[in-house]
């Protein structure tokens, strides 16, 4: 989220599209609440009238995998009808830049397509550049080359009656959404976007993000209290394990992970850190090598020197995605030997289960650490298979539940709150820390006295974590803080600051690329100082009002509640919205009042300091038209791999840069309705942590699918039936549940059913039930590989697998 | 004068008989329970479940887990918590947890109980022979077709991480890279 749960309560529009609060994060409710009894609208798109819906203003049915052309629309809307915020646009978004003369967008496809590769290329894209090398730009808009222009071109053809023949959605349903939302677009509102698993499960995911984040900047909602492009995550944790770089493309503290051709660091930092030549463009990135050499100074400590380049070589190079999906199809042909499960459950959470379970069954040894049995750790003898015929080795590890050791995690407004240890772990289990800690040293022991391939990168880490049984999480934590390795002056603008070696790293602003500091994740330096451990603190004091609550928890980058907050105030630094000032600049004593600025520069306007507000980009202005998506500059509809229509914008039917899988059938005689997944409050992802809860599973025992009332009469289905459904990629079992908040969508005058199921149930715990990963398609996200769990082609009988 | 608590309650009950009649408050006519909590030393945690990340306080009597519920000074959740939330004892508190190291020999169909040593030892050691087996020095590259140094571990993957700790996962992500492991992934890619 740039913004966070709180700050839902400043919101004067509430949009809900690609997730469903009231029933996956239900407390967030509380907060939304209070923002609609303040007398903000509460909009929710969404293929099912959900518990979301049900207390929404306005509701909007849309097609699943349709979620480009719903918000394109609105960003035609909101131009069309002039409902902008002008200065915001002109000054804080690339809006004004001048694009090549090559680009160019001929019925759904842009410039420079290699149909072989199935790739762009994404240099033809790039902004026109003046002779010192900086983007042109046309601050009246007016250029045909300018982004303004070709975006408004792009979009006219998103107009209302298009959007709604391929959405779905009933035009008056849809022009209510776009005059509430896009009202936002006055410099004295807010409109916030909520979005989960609908928007980024899908074969353009990334490219609804951007169409989510285009619309919020074009109405000014970026950076201001009520505002922001917020992703409520699902995991407890799913924040902070991709902050450390959980990912194959990423370090702690989204680095890139180096490729094989960043052949030492200098050659990593000439093509990770981005450059400019703007003196009022901060480019954050540009602190790039200070991050990076910082990490390997934690991890290969008095080892790493300048001469061998910080130990560099020891970080493994990548060639290619090792994205999920390509892990799972290397270890379907028995080309992986080994997997280690860290809470995580491939035999459930991954597309096509059938087809993973089996790729489970080619490991040579298979560790799985959790506080249950899962589908993965008894995949070898699940239902229809002989545990004789696998011959995989299964180690399966206890683990401590969370009150059973003492650590943080990252909330999805990037909190970083403390738990603690309340009692010891039940039986033999044992945190992850100390699994962890475990697997180290005995494979660095090893390596130490029988040697083997390329040992250093192991017996030279830096791990020291105290002396005691278990390894000690706070050594850990200040490890990631960051601390000086030598004594240190700096000077800071008017101050000096001296440092002892030792010394926690205060900010990230101090850390170096000369090897001085240390730092396990930037973006956590100022979790852990001299005044102790930030993420532990409780103070309830609210100054602001805003509930950004500065002294509970901590969080990143600095402490900083709103990001981008440096777009809430116009150039001079004056709120836009002065009845919510995140920020806002006193010009008498030169500093900024509210929450933690973006920086601590004067407002743009400034001559000498001033700095454009949108600090991580090269160009200082977020980006309406995007210079590195894989598969376009601006969010194109496609319909997704399988969908019952054709593209009726463009003869392009799916994303261009998106491989078409093998397994995958549009054929509408074999599956005429639309499936989805979806998850519930009783119930929490995989299902290992709620299946087992005689409280939960009593509330939701069994597997069912959804149907509309249309669809049970048609198939002569009533509430309690078994029924099977089945997709090109296999079939399952379930009891139907007939109910009205489902109907069929709008589908170019044809109405087609929706069939709608959660993706909790699999074979282990103590409810179980068929899987509904089964049914899902393995085709992913052009720019992430998330798969498109959201919207496939399936087909439902009567009387289930047993008959 | 003493009183027992007994018959402070009994005397709130006929008071609470009066309350019936007047609808003035009064005490409660139903005899309650002792609190689960009461003597019990408490800390706070946060929840294991969604990302909203509301605060829970976990009540412990003789290191047992007796009560968990919402933390009412939490900013976030303001003491409420959803049916998952309020199920967290459960998870503390439930006999289907894993107690014990198990562990499965090839084209067996049963675990079979093994000490912490000899697993962690055993994995090790499957975990070094898979790396010398397949650690890549080097690699082609398809399109310039140059070699490059890669050191790269090919034949295991790392996958986890949204439900452990910052910390954990820190050390997670640190392992993995020292191990030459490039294949490391987890939920969010999901």
């Amino acid at each position: 989220m740039t913004n966070h749960w709180i700050d839902l309560k400043n919101s004067d529009a509430i949009f809900i599209i690609g997730c469903n609060p009231a029933e996956n994060h239900p407390i967030s409710f509380k907060w939304i609440e209070q923002a609609v009894d303040n007398g903000a609208n509460l909009i929710v798109a969404d293929p099912r009238y959900t518990r979301s819906a049900s207390k929404a203003d306005i509701y909007a049915q849309l097609r699943p995998g349709t979620d480009i052309a719903f918000l394109g629309g609105l960003i035609n809307y909101a131009l069309q009808n002039n409902l902008i915020h002008a200065e915001y646009v002109r000054e804080y978004t690339n809006a004004a830049f001048i694009v090549n003369e090559k680009y160019d967008f001929q019925d759904g496809l842009f410039c420079s397509f290699d149909d072989q590769e199935k790739s762009y290329d994404l240099k033809s894209w790039a902004y026109a550049v003046d002779g010192a090398g900086n983007p042109r730009r046309d601050m009246s808009l007016k250029d045909p080359r300018c982004v303004y222009q070709l975006l408004k071109k792009h979009y006219s053809r998103y107009n209302v009656d298009t959007v709604c023949n391929i959405t779905g959605t009933p035009k008056e349903a849809y022009l209510k959404v776009a005059k509430a939302f896009c009202a936002t677009g006055r410099p004295d509102k807010a409109g916030t976007i909520l979005y989960a698993m609908g928007i980024t499960q899908s074969t353009h995911g990334t490219q609804n993000v951007r169409a989510v984040a285009m619309l919020q900047m074009l109405l000014g909602n970026i950076g201001i209290a009520g505002g922001g492009v917020n992703a409520l995550r699902g995991e407890s944790n799913v924040q902070g394990s991709s902050d450390y770089g959980l990912l194959f493309h990423l370090l702690p503290g989204y680095l890139k992970s180096p490729e094989f051709d960043n052949v030492d660091l200098k050659a990593y930092n000439e093509k990770w850190t981005p450059k400019t030549k703007d003196p009022k463009s901060a480019n954050w990135w540009g602190n790039t090598p200070k991050y990076v050499t910082s990490l390997l100074k934690a991890w290969y400590g008095d080892h790493a020197t300048k001469e061998n380049d910080f130990c560099y070589s020891y970080l493994p190079k990548r060639m290619g995605s090792y994205a999920y999906g390509k892990i799972m199809e290397k270890m379907g042909k028995g080309e992986l030997e080994g997997l280690v499960c860290m809470g995580m459950n491939p035999a459930m959470g991954g597309p096509d289960s059938g087809k993973a379970r089996e790729a489970l069954g080619k490991l040579k040894w298979l560790v799985t650490v959790d506080l249950w049995e899962t589908e993965t750790s008894i995949f070898w003898k699940r239902p229809g298979v002989n545990p004789k015929d696998i011959q995989t080795e299964v180690f399966m590890l206890p683990a401590a539940s969370s009150v059973e050791k003492e650590g943080s995690i990252s909330n999805s407004g990037r909190w970083a709150q403390w738990r603690y240890k309340a009692v010891e772990p039940v039986g033999q289990s044992m945190s992850d820390l100390w699994i962890i800690d475990q697997f180290y040293k005995r494979i660095k022991a090893l390596y130490v006295k029988d040697k083997g391939a390329f040992p250093e990168p192991i017996t030279r880490l830096s791990w020291n974590y105290g002396e005691g049984h278990e390894p000690e999480v706070h050594l850990v934590a200040q490890e990631i803080n960051g601390h000086f390795t030598r004594d240190m002056t700096i000077v800071d603008k008017d101050k000096t600051l001296e440092f002892k070696k030792g010394d926690p790293v205060p900010m990230f602003k101090y850390l170096q690329d000369d090897g001085s500091t240390t730092s396990g994740c930037w973006i956590y330096t100022g979790s852990y100082t001299k005044e102790g451990n930030q993420m532990a603190r409780r103070d309830q004091s609210d100054p602001t009002g805003l509930g950004l609550f500065p002294k509970w928890a901590w969080c990143w980058p600095v402490n900083r509640r709103i990001i981008y907050n440096r777009a809430s105030v116009n150039p001079a630094g004056e709120p836009f919205n002065p009845k919510r000032p995140v920020i806002a600049w006193d010009g008498l004593e030169k500093k900024w009042k509210g929450d933690v600025p973006d920086g601590p520069w004067p407002p743009m306007k400034d001559d000498k300091e001033g700095k454009y507000p949108f600090i991580m980009l090269a160009e200082g202005h977020a980006r309406l038209y995007a210079l590195d998506m894989k598969d376009g500059p601006f969010p194109e509809h496609y319909e997704p791999m399988e969908s019952p229509t054709r593209n009726l914008l463009s003869k392009v039917q799916n994303n261009p840069a998106v491989a078409v899988p093998k397994n995958v059938s549009s054929d509408l005689a074999k599956f005429p309705f639309i499936g989805t997944t979806y998850r519930m409050t009783e119930h929490w992802q995989a299902g290992a942590m709620t299946r087992s809860l005689p409280w939960l599973a009593e509330l939701v025992p069994d597997m069912f699918v959804e149907i509309s009332e249309s669809l049970a009469k048609q198939k002569g289905l009533k509430k309690g039936d078994k029924v099977r459904v089945v997709t090109e990629r296999g079939s399952i079992e379930a009891v139907t549940l007939v109910t009205s908040r489902l109907k069929p969508f709008n589908v170019g005058g044809t109405m087609v059913e929706q069939v709608g199921m959660p993706w909790h149930f699999g074979y282990a715990g103590l409810a179980t039930g068929d899987s509904a990963n089964m049914l899902t398609p393995t085709v992913g996200c052009a720019n992430t590989s998330i798969p498109e769990f959201k919207a496939f082609l399936c087909n439902i009988e009567k009387g289930g697998n047993k008959g | 004068m003493g009183m027992s608590r007994r018959q402070f309650l009994q005397g709130g009950a006929l008071a609470a008989a009066g309350v019936a009649l007047s609808g003035k408050p009064g005490e409660a006519s139903v005899d309650s329970p002792e609190m689960r909590t009461k003597g019990a030393k408490s800390s706070t945690t946060i929840c294991p479940y969604c990302a909203v990340g509301c605060g829970l306080i976990v009540h412990t009597k003789n290191g047992r887990i007796v009560n968990i519920e919402g933390d009412p000074d939490h900013p976030i959740n303001q003491g409420s918590l959803c049916s998952k939330g309020s199920s967290l004892f459960q998870v503390a508190v439930n006999d289907r947890r894993l107690q014990k190291v198990m562990y499965r020999a090839p084209g067996s169909d049963r675990f079979e109980e093994k000490s912490w040593d000899w697993a962690l030892d055993r994995i090790a050691q499957k975990m070094k022979e898979t790396r010398d087996r397949t650690f890549k020095a080097t690699e082609v590259n398809k399109k310039d077709k140059k070699e490059y140094v890669v050191n790269r571990t090919d034949g295991m993957a790392f996958f986890g991480g949204a439900g452990l700790d910052n910390e954990e996962c820190y050390l997670w992500s640190k392992f993995s890279r020292a191990m030459g492991v490039g294949q490391l992934e987890h939920q969010a890619r999901l």
